[in-house]
């Protein structure tokens, strides 16, 4: 039975991972064959760098990203705080409101958006563009701040703040010693998933972008709707690099935590 | 507290876009091009029927082969040790953070007739087999993209399964199938439940995926709409109309999943 687990966990990992490994593989190869090796070669990375539609969009992917996921995480934090304190329908009503762009497919959250950006388009002289895709970023990334923060309010003890309050604090300050330290961990959960997400981002944007601007996924679509270019291949293999290394420090980082808190509670049980 | 007031930016702005929106699609799928009420649109979408059965049909293949493949590696998962699990969730989750079209272009390379698989087939002696632009290749690429949607929430409600409850099972006569049966596979319903929704949502309404490996013979609701609003058929108020038809039946579906989970944890990645 544990071979056979084994076995099983080889063939699925190898599902998952061969075709990554063919694209890397035929990254290095001299034609742009991608079923025979003919030989070695960098060329592709190189084409790749000197490649400026490539580089812009690459650019304009990360402003957009840095832009959408500090405004998502500000407004969503500020959201957090103020639904936490309404009554109980309007929370329920706002946090199913919310959860819209989340379960709704995103084609159809891509499509709204379009329909808007075009009514205003025609009336306010809004340009698709940078503009648009922030805004429509920012509206996809926010519900997922939200959904980080709010269980970080349920786990918190509801008093602590009113006791700050007590020993002399003033409810801004309260709410900076108190609260804020206490659901940080969402709000920046929240800020890495809205960045992550709007970096991968193909979809929505694809619909909010117009003519002129173009994100990365937005060039790899293209790049892939015409001729085979193993300059794709590069991409994927300089991608692949930096998720396992993001990955890694990443583990690194959590475990190094981990360590710290058990040698915390250690000392504080002795 | 007057906290309340915070929230209030966040609040027009998911009116604005989020709600609007929405209500703009309705709108756009009841108007015509004159913004006077029409069915036309909405019973103008009767016409694509076999591609909605059509999506709908490759989504559920999809979603059940997604379920069978990562059951049991759910289930192999949460038998390793503690340290050792973390590390494989984490190499099983690593191409999700790869961008989907990157992945789909993969199997675009993969499956060509000049592609590896048939080159290989090639050295063998046989003849180059027709896998690209195939319902088939479709419905690969969906699985492919989607199965960490399915492995993520059925690990994450199994890993929370009570190791004594399976032994208390044990004590009490199971043998392992049954346990499997009767104590593991009920407890892990919700998480499978949210797979179900977390793959079918995005593979009944994907248009890259069957537009890079299905060719143009194997349009789904998501090419439908994408054509309606970007493409050549340019038409929004049939799109919106189309739009509206693939939310109703996405929120039906959920409603249904929802019958079976009680618990409304949301699982993200």
């Amino acid at each position: 039975m544990k071979k056979l687990a084994k076995v099983y966990l080889g063939l699925v990992l190898m599902f998952l991972y061969v075709p990554i490994f063919v694209l890397i593989v035929f990254s290095f190869n001299t034609t742009k064959s991608r079923s025979v090796m003919s030989g070695f070669t960098f060329d592709w990375y190189i084409k790749l760098f000197k490649n400026e539609i490539i580089m812009s969009s690459l650019v304009n992917t990360i402003i957009i990203a840095v832009i959408a996921s500090i405004g998502a995480t500000i407004l969503g934090t500020a959201a957090a705080i103020g639904i936490n304190n309404m009554k109980k329908l309007p929370k329920a009503i706002v946090l199913n409101i919310t959860n819209f762009p989340v379960i709704n497919p995103e084609i159809v959250t891509g499509v709204s958006l379009m329909l808007l950006f075009v009514f205003f388009a025609a009336r306010m002289n809004l340009e698709f563009g940078f503009v648009t895709l922030i805004i429509a970023h920012i509206t996809f990334d926010v519900p997922y701040v939200i959904l980080n923060i709010m269980p970080k309010f349920r786990q918190m003890d509801p008093f602590l703040y009113e006791a700050a309050q007590d020993l002399g604090c003033s409810p801004f300050r309260a709410f900076f010693k108190v609260v804020l330290p206490e659901i940080m961990p969402g709000v920046v959960s929240g800020f890495l998933m809205s960045f992550t997400y709007s970096l991968d981002d193909f979809i929505i944007s694809y619909f909010t972008c117009g003519a002129s601007t173009q994100t990365l996924p937005i060039t790899i679509y293209s790049m892939t709707r015409r001729k085979v270019s193993p300059e794709i291949n590069a991409l994927s293999t300089l991608i692949f690099l930096v998720v396992v290394i993001v990955l890694i420090l990443k583990n690194v980082v959590e475990r190094h935590n981990e360590n710290k808190r058990n040698v915390l509670v250690k000392g504080e049980v002795q | 507290m007057k906290t309340k007031l915070v929230a209030a930016p966040y609040l027009l702005w998911m009116v604005i876009f989020i709600l609007v929106p929405l209500i703009m699609v309705a709108y756009f799928a009841f108007t015509d091009k004159n913004g006077n009420f029409t069915l036309d649109y909405v019973s103008d979408v009767a016409q694509y029927t076999p591609i909605f059965i059509r999506s709908i049909w490759l989504a559920l293949i999809a979603t059940v082969i997604c379920l069978v493949i990562a059951y049991p590696l759910a289930y192999i998962l949460i038998g390793m040790k503690k340290s050792m699990q973390s590390t494989m969730l984490m190499i099983v989750m690593l191409p999700m953070w790869m961008n989907f079209l990157l992945r789909t272009y993969a199997w675009m390379t993969l499956l060509g007739n000049n592609g590896l698989i048939n080159t290989l087939l090639g050295f063998i002696g046989l003849e180059p087999y027709k896998m690209l632009n195939t319902e088939g290749a479709v419905v690969l690429g969906m699985v492919y993209n989607y199965i960490p949607f399915m492995i993520l929430p059925i690990y994450a409600v199994m890993v929370k399964i009570d190791k004594s409850v399976l032994e208390a099972a044990a004590d009490l006569g199971c043998n392992s199938r049954k346990t499997m049966l009767r104590v593991v596979f009920p407890l892990s319903l919700p998480g499978v439940m949210s797979g179900i929704t977390m793959v079918f949502v995005p593979a009944i309404s994907t248009f890259i995926i069957s537009r890079m490996l299905g060719g143009g013979g194997n349009l789904l609701i998501g090419d439908l709409i994408e054509m309606q609003f970007l493409g050549n058929a340019y038409n929004i108020n049939l799109g919106a109309a189309i739009s509206l038809v693939l939310m109703v039946i996405v929120l039906l579906m959920m409603t249904i999943m929802n019958q079976f989970n009680a618990d409304d944890e949301v699982v993200l990645m």
